[in-house]
């Protein structure tokens, strides 16, 4: 029954954009419909997530399906539901978010295809996270990234856009060949397609390394590590805000699932796999959000974000595998629930980022930070939801970011008390994520500052404007779970506590794991700060009115004439930071010096590619393009007798091999 | 003691005492200049003045302009709950409070920096880009210590990894390493608290100032909250030094204890007086190596133990 | 007292190195090698009481890395007016982390070096490294001549404590000729870097890559 709420919930969600297809360009019909559809799905979902949590065991579903080697079997267990939760919320939120932000009426040419791919994303992913058989889920796998490809390239018309969205195919189909080798080799293990139980493979077997490094290359393109992450900011920045919200806030969490489920295969792997994690995920995590403070276009910059997240994620993994190699059942208890509740966390609040980015958008008409300012006062509402998002993804108290950081800093002391030093030393990455969190604090108090704050730098930040309902009704919605998931963080204990069993780990490890983490406390210390804010806010207002208040000028040190082009730019905040990380970024500056006691015109600016995909991968794919049109110019003659040589010297050549084969055998 | 008891003794310590250290602060360095210098309780009388004023308020601000002031006093109040004070046991303890502990720090200065940006004053915001910039260094610094107190103590919460008995055992025992861990601690407050080397808070140069010129535009009970917030910041991180110091000879009565924490909260102030007055201020771009250097200290410390 | 002081010993020697790795001025950077000097000069008498050959090496070194070359290095800095070393080609902050590391590297190595059992945990052997290790980051990453000078004296305080270690075995003659070794190089090297300070007129090394055909 529970089984069947999930499978129909996936489906509605699958053909929510159907009957949009069906109906004329201009009609609205088919957007309500589709939006009907999600609200369904998700209502189905939600209700099986809840069963499923109430089963006392992960439940299974096989129905007859006449595929070699495949059997469509579902399951959903603890870890599904970590992931089933926020793809059913952030789909349903995206969908009604979307019929503002993109109305079939203002966009009758691409509004439908939209609508209909939107819905397979959904679906697909749904059943990503419930399949249970190697085949079906390499199937709805490749439907995933179809559908994110065509949702990337929403406008094609644009030339940026379809080159962002090559750049995500080439990525993502590179993953899935990963995959499908990885794929065969677990198959060979196991003598079969379906997946097994956690901790059933040994993972000192000798291909559980290659195994498991190829599911970290397949799913890591997937989720946007560090050197795999080149088709994020392009497609991230490429898509409409409520279809990047729910490629970066979800579909990217695929590939976490991807290797949280197959790390959770093997019992007592080697050390090296969670090393391996705690290294890229810290180097995604650090370089991820200095890119970001580098970048200007907000859509980049939050799509360098993700990269950041995934790192803080994959630092968490990388603590609950070590702990499992190590047998320490309260490190991977503390790793797990930290990568695990991050993945809900960053779900919303990165939605929710995006979510606004496309509010200002939608009402200014550009992406760079340097045009807006001042949005705060014309659009109070999305200032107010952005700054919520903001201090969540900051990792701050008393929001819910913070919380899961907390957690994974918990492991690493977990790990730093320990007495064999190979794990001790592991506490040495806790710092990085320190270093993460102070620099995503300068990143959002650039976005943040520069965008809300100070006065309007251009005339279309003058006339910013609210967003519409459906917009913000949908914001607001996501606003109320990062507030509650901070403010009263037990509520998913029962959800963590499932995952954490549901990963093969003993029985005591989860109630272990939350003596340790004892998340009342985190609530009683928000109630602290919050009732201490609220006195403090009493008595200042009270002042206020007691005291005359005056309006005067900002300060300007002397200086009567200060316009709003001579506030602080995104460049010159960020350059202290881009400067210090000059050794990663490779920033492009082009400032001229002031020189002399009257100086004349001078200008800075900085712009920062990607090191991976702007310095490496793209000249190195021209450089290859150029030798092969060097080699088919050699090759081409146009003279028939060459053509003719070709075939002989081929003939010759296959002769040749057969004989030395021949000889062989 | 009972709970409420403790909770109203230490939030008392607190609020009452905080305001002496920038007094002894500004007398010490008025002796080494030579001046008689304002009167120890002078930040007690600007904070009557500054209550009973009307504040001016730039038409270019909006509500996260007040945010700032409120969560400066907010923030090292509900920090201060977690600390112990000398003989008096932190009355909010739990594993892992150390971390809420160092990233409320990070809520206060979101907040603090977004205000000076919401002046749309270039200056501010030179001073805003400078205070994450720099701040991001810190982190990671006081989080090796943490690491570091938390592998000696066996605990993560600071009541257990200040409390005085521990540190008795831990001083004779790895004295260097919470030498190395003192050193980058007393770096980080100074830091933090926009202290010289790294900020000089009496420069009357907006080009040259980190913290102080965030709040050129606050005035009247607004700005008598940022002072008393920073007097108050001042006491709490000054306070994991002084707790990480006390020596290890200590009386076990509380009230001895507690008196001990006081006079070392204030000899703190009389030692930043002086490295005030002896040193000057870094240039700007030299602040990161300082910062990184601490925290290398730090994490050099954290290696010997774990060896 | 003698244990309390080989335990402090070490991280003041190992600080001073970081701190010459740090700093940008040149004075304060003289002055922290001879401070480091002096301190490791007090090594043969912490580890082996007061004897003659212990004094004799101590007052030694005391003398010629404490006072007599730090002195011959400020005049050559006052003769030849420079006062700060130049950005080198990775920074100063890297120096420093790549300096830490190696430190942290030579404490936890010296535990799995073959050791006579009563040096085992002592702080002697890894002191001894990590500041070999200073020394080499010094030598390796500066550009000035003079503070390739200090990168050596710092390589040699290393090797000093070496061979305090092992000063029982080693005659006393061998630790004179290194001292006196030393003594000769700085001079060497006070010369040289006049003769090149009069062909440039810079005391960049730089230049001196000119001279690899």
């Amino acid at each position: 029954m529970t089984m069947n709420l999930l499978l129909t919930g996936a489906l509605l969600l699958l053909v929510s954009g159907v009957p949009g297809l069906l109906l004329s360009r201009a009609s609205g019909l088919g957007e309500r419909i589709a939006l009907l559809l999600v609200a369904a799905g998700t209502v189905c979902g939600l209700t099986g997530v809840a069963g499923v949590l109430r089963s006392p065991v992960p439940l299974l579903l096989h129905l007859p399906w006449s595929m070699p080697g495949g059997s469509l079997s579902l399951s959903a267990d603890g870890v599904a539901l970590i992931f089933l939760l926020p793809i059913f919320i952030i789909s349903f939120c995206g969908a009604l978010y979307g019929l503002g932000y993109w109305k079939q009426a203002e966009h009758q040419r691409n509004g439908r295809k939209l609508r209909f791919c939107y819905g397979l994303l959904a679906g697909s992913m749904a059943l990503v996270v419930l399949a249970a058989n190697a085949v079906l889920f390499i199937i709805v796998w490749e439907l995933m990234a179809l559908a994110g490809y065509f949702l990337i390239t929403t406008e094609d018309d644009k030339e940026p856009v379809r080159k962002a969205g090559y750049v995500y195919f080439a990525a993502t189909h590179l993953g899935t060949a990963a995959l499908l080798v990885m794929f065969v080799l677990l198959g060979q293990t196991t003598g079969s397609l379906d997946f097994v139980k956690p901790q059933s493979l040994d993972g000192t077997a000798p291909l559980a390394g290659l195994i498991f490094f190829l599911a970290l290359l397949g799913f890591g393109s997937k989720a946007g590590f560090m050197p795999l992450h080149l088709w994020l900011p392009g497609g991230h920045g490429s898509a409409p805000s409520h279809v990047s919200a729910i490629l970066s806030g979800v579909m990217i969490k695929t590939g976490i699932y991807g290797i949280v489920r197959v790390a959770g295969f093997y019992t007592a792997p080697p050390a090296w796999w969670g090393w391996l994690l705690l290294v890229i995920g810290t180097i995604s995590g650090v370089m991820g959000v200095a890119y970001a403070i580098a970048q200007h276009d907000l859509k980049r910059l939050l799509a360098y974000h993700s990269v950041e997240n995934i790192g803080i994620i994959g630092i968490g993994l990388g603590l609950a595998l070590i702990g499992r190699s190590y047998h320490l059942p309260l490190l991977t208890g503390l790793g797990l629930a930290g990568a695990l509740l991050h993945v809900i966390n960053h779900s919303l609040f990165k939605s929710l980022l995006f979510y606004t980015a496309g509010a200002v958008i939608h009402a200014t008409g550009t992406q760079e930070i340097d045009r807006y300012g001042g949005l705060i006062k014309s659009m109070p509402k999305t200032a107010v939801l952005f700054v919520g998002a903001a201090v969540a993804i900051c990792g701050l108290p008393p929001l819910n970011g913070f919380v899961s950081e907390w957690l994974i800093y918990l492991g690493f002391f977990q790990a730093v008390q320990h007495s064999s030093i190979g794990v001790a030393l592991s506490a040495m990455f806790a710092p990085a994520l320190a270093l993460i969190g102070g620099l995503a604090v300068a990143c959002f108090v650039k976005v943040f500052g520069i965008t809300f704050l100070g006065n309007p730098r251009t005339e279309a930040a003058r006339h910013g404007h609210e967003a519409p309902a459906s917009m913000w009704l949908s914001m607001s919605l996501i606003l109320l779970f990062c507030c509650l998931l901070g403010l009263i963080p037990w509520v998913v204990q029962p959800l963590l506590r499932r995952a954490i069993l549901d990963w093969g780990t003993e029985l005591h490890t989860a109630a272990a794991t939350f003596a340790v983490a004892r998340l009342p406390w985190l609530s009683i210390a928000a109630s602290v700060l919050l009732l201490v804010l609220l006195l403090l806010f009493g008595w200042l207002n009270w002042q206020r009115h007691r005291y005359p208040q005056q309006r005067g000028a900002t300060w300007g040190c002397g200086y009567q004439f200060a316009t709003e082009r001579m506030q602080y730019t995104a460049s010159s905040f960020a350059d202290t930071l881009v400067s210090l990380f000059s050794w990663g970024l490779w920033p492009q500056k082009h400032d001229c010096k002031v020189l002399g006691t009257m100086p004349t015109e001078s200008h800075f600016s900085s712009h920062t590619p990607d090191l991976v995909l702007d310095r490496m991968v793209l000249p190195l794919s021209t450089h290859i393009a150029q030798a092969c049109r060097w080699l088919r110019r050699q090759l081409q003659q146009g003279i028939i007798g060459i053509y003719l040589l070709y075939m002989g010297l081929a003939v010759a050549g296959l002769l040749a091999l057969s004989s030395l084969l021949g000889g062989a055998q | 003691m009972n709970l409420l008891s403790l909770l109203i003794l230490h939030s008392l310590l607190l609020l009452l005492l905080a305001p002496l250290l920038p007094g002894i602060i500004a007398k010490t360095k008025a002796f080494f200049g030579g001046r008689k210098g304002a009167p120890v309780l002078q930040l007690y009388f600007d904070l009557n003045r500054l209550r009973r004023k009307g504040m001016v308020v730039s038409p270019t601000t909006s509500w996260i302009f007040f945010v700032g002031p409120l969560l400066a006093v907010a923030v090292p109040l509900t920090a201060s709950l977690m600390l112990p004070f000398g003989g008096l046991a932190a009355p909010v303890r739990f594993g892992g409070d150390a971390i809420l502990f160092v990233y409320l720090f990070g809520l206060l200065r979101f907040f603090t920096a977004s205000a000076a940006l919401d002046t749309g004053s270039a200056f501010e915001g030179m001073g805003a880009a400078r205070e994450v910039s720099f701040s991001c260094l810190a982190e990671p610094a006081v989080l090796l210590v943490l690491l570091l107190l938390g592998r000696l103590a066996g605990s993560f919460s600071l009541q257990q990894m200040l409390a005085p008995q521990q540190l008795a055992v831990a001083w004779p025992a790895q004295g260097v390493t919470l030498g190395l861990a003192l050193v980058t601690l007393l770096v980080v407050v100074l830091a933090e608290n926009a202290r010289i080397p790294v900020d000089d808070p009496n420069t009357h140069l907006e080009l040259t100032m980190i913290h102080e010129v965030m709040v050129l535009d606050h005035s009247g009970p607004a700005l008598g909250l940022i002072e008393y917030g920073s007097a108050l910041k001042l006491w709490v991180l000054g306070g994991l030094v002084v707790q990480l110091s006390l020596p290890p000879l200590l009386p076990t009565d509380l009230a001895a204890t507690t008196l001990l924490f006081i006079a070392g909260q204030l000899l703190l102030a009389l030692l930043i007086g002086i490295i005030e007055s002896v040193m000057a201020r870094l240039p700007l771009p030299r602040v990161p190596a300082l910062l990184i250097g601490s925290g290398l200290l730090a994490a050099f410390g954290l290696i010997l133990i774990l060896r | 007292m003698t244990e309390q002081l080989l335990q402090l010993l070490p991280f003041a020697v190992i600080l001073l190195g970081f701190y010459v790795l740090a700093s940008q001025r040149l004075r304060a950077c003289v002055e922290a090698v001879a401070l480091q000097g002096a301190l490791i000069s007090c090594y043969p008498l912490l580890l082996h009481g007061f004897e003659g050959q212990a004094l004799m090496l101590s007052g030694g070194a005391l003398l010629l890395k404490g006072i007599v070359i730090p002195l011959m290095l400020l005049r050559a800095m006052r003769k030849l007016q420079i006062e700060r070393e130049i950005e080198s080609l990775i920074g100063f902050i890297p120096t420093l982390v790549v300096g830490v590391v190696v430190a942290a590297g030579a404490f936890l190595f010296a535990d799995t070096l073959p050791l006579a059992l009563e040096h085992h945990h002592s702080l002697v052997v890894p002191t001894a490294l990590a500041t070999m290790g200073c020394g080499f980051l010094l030598i390796i990453t500066r550009r000035k001549a003079l503070t390739q000078v200090l990168g050596y004296l710092v390589l040699e305080n290393g090797i000093y404590i070496f061979g305090a270690l092992i000063s029982k075995v080693l005659p006393a003659m061998v630790e004179a000729g290194v001292l006196l070794d030393l003594l000769v190089a700085v001079f060497i090297m006070g010369i040289v870097l006049h003769q090149i300070k009069r062909e440039f007129s810079t005391l960049d090394t730089q230049p001196l890559t000119e001279l690899k055909e």
